[in-house]
């Protein structure tokens, strides 16, 4: 597997992160990438390993599930990957998140998180279950039934609580994130849809001339109740310099300051996970 | 894991469940509507009020209710969105709606009936077998016209079954198993005549010559030939394996030009100087082996004239160069024509997958890090369609769709392409694919030793794609849906990702790469990866060990199978515990065919330990005869056969005059943006993941208003800012004469590049040959010509070839005997080194206030332009790419770039100024002042100076105050100031006595017209 740097020893105390691979999934590396732009000290593991041995999820402090088609994608996205994450990865990942680890599950990620029980979550204040909930909302066709690519302008809702995106602030014209997909579009109960608003559960929206997907209330991301596991369709992990932004020719020095929306989400949760014992 | 047993085979006691998956009350159902969108696009007189759309899934094994159950809620529904119906199969609940149920046939691969058969296995510990479909239930037509649709839309009767009501068969039907029969195939008594008529009736396409040189041979050994060698010989010796033609000794001859034919270069006055060329007393000129004499030659001058970063080239599945010190990137591009004329979407998607495995294969593995597709195809409102064709519309939407399903699961972002449009192509359509890959340079070179394992690992071996390779050597007819439904292949990315995965974890082992030498399973199947690698030393293969999708295939069809996602590995026995358990662990089948080197060097095969054939390497690799081929060019016949294949049913031919007012130059200039080779490709290029692994640096839409960029631009290594571009050039337009259509297409691609900041040092190129059949020596011809001009053009640009491919056969024959050629087709498709991504160039305009200008001379020349076919002209002289000039050209504008004086630069070539012009404004949304007949060069005629698509020029934004260092770095190189930038966003063209401003969203608006989804 890719391991972009060789596990060290005798070194400073670092933050170990997973990105947890399968096949089909195909965004492992950029994820790797950002992880490691962040600060993270980075280890991918292959999702058969930890079905055989869950413990080994136990000594990390950042989590990525990274998009792609997990085994292919062909009965509906994430379907597959979600039902194994069921059987035997649920209550390790319950038990990181429980030790305060920020999990990151972009595109395919969130749609096999949606599936497993781990996004949203149990209302505030509420308990993990011991046998993962059956899915509250779904990430399905998009309207055009067809695969698209695209950067969409964002919106951060101020009330969120998620670690990845509270607070993040960008200068006009850098607030786009890329977008590949073809089944994206978010769908809910108008009860669930509430209750995540009303807690700060939405942690990013599509600006409304750019809902591509037809998701309902222009949600692009959602977080549990922690504000721990971020889901998301986009890819912040495709965002992490400048040169990835579409129109990076035309952004004046002001504009390219400093680190990429992308990244910065990240470093966010880098900076939280300090704090997570290992 | 080694092969399991296939699924269950005893289906007699075994009940067959329905499960059905719709949309819940409610719900929303894109796919329905988006059939009904496309519905609409038929033109059929009457259609659909509505469409719903469910999946269907049909489970044949031992399942109690709670399984299905399970099965229905926890894996194929989703229970926010979906429901799932358990039943025996409904009539539609209303009158008026008639229902359509289209099944992929028996022994087609159907990757979500394995994604259920492994999900329900990890679910339930029970192996079972499935089977899926979909369902439509069309609102308000007839059963006679749902049947309509489903035929020219929703299914290929080729792979699919199409039912009127909903399907549930008593059982699957399930493989035989196979028992031992060794064919002897008497040739060694038989005639001309029955040699010839064995070669078709047989499918091996070989020629007269080819079966007479097997005849010899097996009368030299006192036998007959069995099944198997004979197939292992025509697979060997097929076009598509060794490229017979373009290998071959050729006697050249050149006829008078006519009056209205191009006249121009001639070979004969240069032939002396050329490598491997004899000039014949009767002024012939005799090429020995024309890929050796021209593509190849070129790079080899090239080597020993100092270019010193081409690492291995023409000997592998991708020719490699360097990259940086540490690490190789290496370029293969492929065709799929004769599958994807068939079958586009599996025809496309194979072929993008088969590409890929060719990177895969490359040295010791590269990792695919960026794909290219270029399509040519009849117009979407192509009239007459000949029977045996599929609408060039759905044709281009599979491809697309293929190309999009199969790319994107591999995880591989399709950076760069093109659509070409020409009705000739109708039964013929071009699909190329090409791949990039990534590796050490430390992994470039792969080997193979006696006592090496030959371990296949990857898909399962089936029926699907026999005789792909000859089949592709073949001309295509009305009936070859029906004759070769079997040469069709449907991929699984996903068995091909997971093999890529465990390939480059063997590769990447801390003490070395886990096999010696590898290849993919191409064309041929086993019997060409494993005969080729095995070609010196031998191998002894044991074919019953190749796990198989369904029983029942016999040894023949197992070695020549081209089943997908199949790579062939040497490895070596100690490490071969060790490869075991990286594909268990990454649950990747393998198994163990034998071992490479013979005592004899011979080719054994062996089934269940008896020997089926027995063959003499060397034979097979070398005994090819190589007759002379003769080849004539008749520029006169080029002219009216090119000119035939121009006509387009798109253009408003007739309508355009070479009138100089602005207004008619506007009207024309809207005309060109729409039309389709010209037109927005954002509706293929955003369904396409072009930005998968995070590399993109320059993406394939460019600017605020996503204009077309010429390049794609990479930065394959983290943490250097080193990048890696990818573009394409195509002048098929240009046909007539093929050596200037080649050297246009050359320098299209070097320009392409070089507009986003590639150095024009640093670039290497492949070529993919398109022909119309060969044996038509006026066909063979043009191919000479284009060959040559491959030699002087790389030459030239100091661009070597470092790859190619090519496919000579396609014509189509139709249902009356009318044979329909393609034009001669030659794809150019180029990398090459951008020193410095900070500095790359886009091809939007960046403001107001700067100034517009063109390098490069025009000297009139509207010959093959597409002005000319909106005229319906031949347009007079082709234009000629001058190859002192064009390289100058190219450096003297990095050089600019490198100084930092670009602000944006863009390729001028199909549309010509204007087209190129507006398309720099809209995509910025600056606007933009131009004044045509300031443009530099001999050209008098405004309208050329607006319309011509003449090589090696360029439009440059700089800003005003940095003219005077750019006319510096220019010196000796036309150039001047043909517009300025302004802030209104309008499109100002100034006429001969008049101007004429159009708003710039307007130009946007033509050019985003949509032609082919309707």
């Amino acid at each position: 597997m890719h391991s972009p740097a060789n596990s060290s020893h005798g070194r400073l105390p670092q933050l170990d992160a997973l990105v947890i691979t399968a096949p089909g999934i195909n965004c492992d590396l950029e994820l790797c990438r950002a992880f490691e732009l962040a600060g993270a000290h980075v280890e991918t593991l292959h999702v058969q390993r930890l079905v055989r041995e869950p413990a080994l999820i136990d000594r990390f402090r950042l989590i990525g599930l990274p998009g792609g088609f997990s085994f292919g994608d062909d009965i509906a996205a994430g379907r597959v990957l979600a039902q194994l994450i069921r059987q035997s990865l649920y209550p390790a990942l319950v038990a990181a998140m429980q030790r305060g680890v920020p999990m990151i599950t972009p595109c395919n990620g969130f749609q096999i998180a949606v599936q497993s029980g781990l996004l949203p979550g149990p209302a505030a204040g509420g308990r993990w279950p011991d046998e993962p909930a059956s899915a509250s909302v779904a990430l399905t066709q998009n309207s055009a039934a067809c695969f698209s690519d695209v950067w969409t302008r964002f919106v951060i809702p101020a009330n969120t609580r998620c670690v990845w995106t509270r607070g993040l602030t960008c200068a006009t014209g850098t607030d786009v994130i890329p977008c590949a997909h073809g089944e994206g579009r978010f769908v809910t109960d108008d009860d669930t849809l509430a209750a995540l608003e009303a807690n700060g559960q939405i942690a990013i929206r599509y600006a409304p001339s750019d809902n591509f997907n037809g998701s309902q209330a222009c949600v692009a991301g959602v977080c549990d109740a922690s504000g721990l596991v971020f889901g998301l369709m986009p890819h912040p992990e495709r965002y992490t310099r400048w040169t990835q932004h579409p129109t990076w020719t035309r952004l004046d020095a002001s504009q390219r300051q400093g680190d990429t929306p992308g990244l910065r989400m990240f470093k966010a949760a880098v900076a939280h996970a300090v704090g997570v014992p290992a | 894991m080694p092969a399991t047993a296939p699924a269950p085979a005893t289906g007699s006691n075994l009940k067959v469940h329905r499960i059905e998956v719709r949309p819940r009350r409610g719900q929303a159902d894109p796919r329905g509507a988006a059939v009904l969108r496309q519905i609409e696009s038929l033109g059929l007189e009457r259609r659909p009020r509505r469409v719903d759309h469910a999946s269907i899934y049909l489970l044949e094994g031992d399942l109690t209710n709670d399984d299905i159950a399970r099965i229905a809620d926890e894996l194929l529904a989703d229970c926010v969105t979906q429901v799932a119906e358990l039943q025996t199969g409904q009539p539609p609940a209303r009158s008026g709606v008639s229902l359509i149920e289209v099944h992929p046939l028996p022994g087609v691969t159907d990757p979500a009936a394995e994604s259920v058969q492994l999900a329900i296995e990890a679910m339930l510990g029970k192996r079972i077998a499935v089977r899926t479909g979909q369902r439509y239930d069309l609102h308000g037509v007839d059963a006679k016209l749902a049947r309509t649709i489903a035929e020219r839309l929703l299914a290929n009767t080729v792979i699919h079954a199409i039912h009127d009501a909903p399907y549930i068969p008593a059982s699957f039907p399930h493989g035989h198993p196979y028992t031992l029969a060794i064919r002897e195939i008497a040739v060694r008594q038989l005639g001309d005549a029955e040699l010839e008529k064995m070669s078709r009736d047989a499918h091996l396409f070989l020629s007269l010559e080819e079966m007479k040189a097997i005849q010899t041979e097996y009368r030299r050994l006192g036998r007959e030939p069995r099944e198997i060698e004979l197939e292992t010989l025509a697979q060997t010796w097929s076009e598509h394996c060794v490229h017979k033609t373009l290998k071959s000794t050729i006697r050249y001859r050149e006829m008078p030009s006519g009056t209205d034919a191009p006249g121009g270069w001639s070979l004969l006055s240069s032939a002396a100087q050329r490598p491997h060329h004899d000039v014949q007393p009767d002024g012939t000129v005799v090429i020995r082996n024309l890929l050796k004499a021209t593509v190849a030659a070129a790079t080899h001058e090239l080597i020993a004239d100092g270019i010193d970063w081409c690492l291995s080239i023409f000997v592998d599945n991708a020719g490699v160069i360097a990259f940086d010190d540490e690490w190789a990137v290496c370029f293969k591009c492929e065709t799929h024509n004769h599958p994807s004329a068939i079958e586009p979407y599996g025809g496309a998607a194979t072929g993008i997958g088969g590409c890929i495995r060719d990177v895969m294969g490359t040295g010791l593995s590269a990792k695919p890090i960026a794909a290219t597709d270029v399509f040519c195809v009849a117009y979407p409102d192509v009239e007459e369609l000949p029977a045996g064709c599929l609408h060039p519309r759905r044709v281009l939407t599979q491809v697309v769709a293929g190309v999009r399903d199969y790319g994107n699961r591999m995880g591989i972002p399709t950076v760069n392409g093109a659509v070409w449009f020409n009705n000739h192509y109708i039964g013929n359509p071009m699909v190329y694919c090409g791949c990039i890959g990534l590796m050490p340079r430390s992994a470039i070179k792969g080997d193979v030793h006696a006592g090496d394992r030959i371990v296949a690992i990857g898909g399962r071996t089936g029926r699907d794609g026999i005789h792909g390779a000859t089949f592709s050597s073949a001309e295509l007819t009305d009936t070859h849906a029906d004759e070769f439904s079997h040469a069709v292949q449907i991929g699984n990315a996903i068995t091909e990702k997971k093999a890529l995965d465990c390939l480059l974890a063997a590769r990447d082992q801390p003490d070395g790469p886990l096999f010696r030498g590898l290849t993919d399973c191409g064309a041929g199947g086993f019997s060409s990866a494993v005969g080729e690698m095995g070609k010196s030393i031998g191998a002894d293969v044991h074919l019953d060990r190749a796990p198989l999708k369904y029983d029942g295939l016999s040894p023949v069809e197992v070695w020549i199978s081209e089943a997908q996602e199949r790579m062939v590995l040497a490895v070596p026995p100690e490490k071969f515990a060790r490869l075991q358990q990286l594909c268990d662990d990454h649950a990747v089948e393998w198994c163990d065919l034998g071992e490479f080197g013979t005592p004899t060097k011979e080719l054994v095969l062996r089934w269940h330990g008896v020997e089926v054939g027995r063959m003499d390497t060397h034979f097979l690799h070398e005994g090819l005869p190589t007759p002379t081929r003769e080849a004539v060019w008749d520029p006169a016949w080029s002219a009216i056969q090119r000119g035939e294949s121009r006509r387009s049913t798109l253009t408003t031919g007739g309508r355009f005059g070479l009138s100089e007012r602005a207004a008619d130059l506007a009207k024309a200039l809207e005309a060109l943006l729409a039309h389709p080779n010209i037109a927005s490709k954002a509706w293929i290029i955003r369904q396409y993941d072009h930005e998968v692994q995070g590399m993109s640096v320059v993406k394939p839409l460019v600017g605020p208003m996503a204009g077309p960029g010429d390049a794609a631009v990479l930065q394959p290594v983290a943490g250097s800012t080193r990048g890696l571009s990818i573009a394409n050039g195509l002048a098929t337009g240009l046909s007539a004469d093929p050596y200037l259509m080649v050297l246009a297409a050359i320098d299209e691609c070097v320009r392409n590049l070089v507009c986003v900041g590639t150095d024009p040092a640093r670039i290497a190129i492949l070529d993919n040959f398109c022909w119309p059949s060969c044996k038509d020596p006026r066909n063979l011809g043009s191919l000479v010509r284009a060959a040559e001009a491959c030699y002087d053009g790389a030459k030239a640009f100091r661009t070597p070839f470092i790859s190619g491919k090519d496919s000579l056969n396609n014509q189509f024959v139709t249902e009356n005997g009318t044979t329909i050629q393609i034009p001669p087709t030659l794809l150019i498709s180029g990398f090459g080194i951008v020193p410095d991504t900070q500095q790359c160039v886009t091809m939007d305009a960046k403001s107001a206030g700067s100034a517009l200008v063109l390098i490069g001379a025009t000297h009139g020349r509207l010959g093959g332009s597409h002005f000319a076919l909106l005229t319906g002209s031949q347009g007079g002289e082709l234009p000629i790419t001058d190859l002192t000039v064009a390289p100058k050209t190219a450096h003297a504008i990095h050089a600019a770039m490198r100084a930092g004086l670009v602000r944006s630069a863009h390729d001028l070539s199909e549309g010509g100024l204007l087209v190129a012009a507006a398309e720099m404004a809209f995509a910025g949304g600056v606007g933009l002042e131009i004044e045509p007949a300031n443009a530099p060069g001999p050209a008098t005629s405004l309208v050329a100076k607006c319309f011509a698509e003449e090589p090696s020029r360029y439009l440059v934004e700089i800003a005003s105050n940095d003219l005077a260092a750019l006319q510096k770095l220019l010196s000796g190189i036309p150039h001047s100031v043909v517009g300025h930038f302004v802030t209104k966003p309008v499109f100002v063209i100034k006429g001969a006595d008049e101007q004429i401003e159009i708003p710039l969203d307007r130009l946007r608006e033509r050019w985003s017209t949509d032609t082919v989804q309707g």
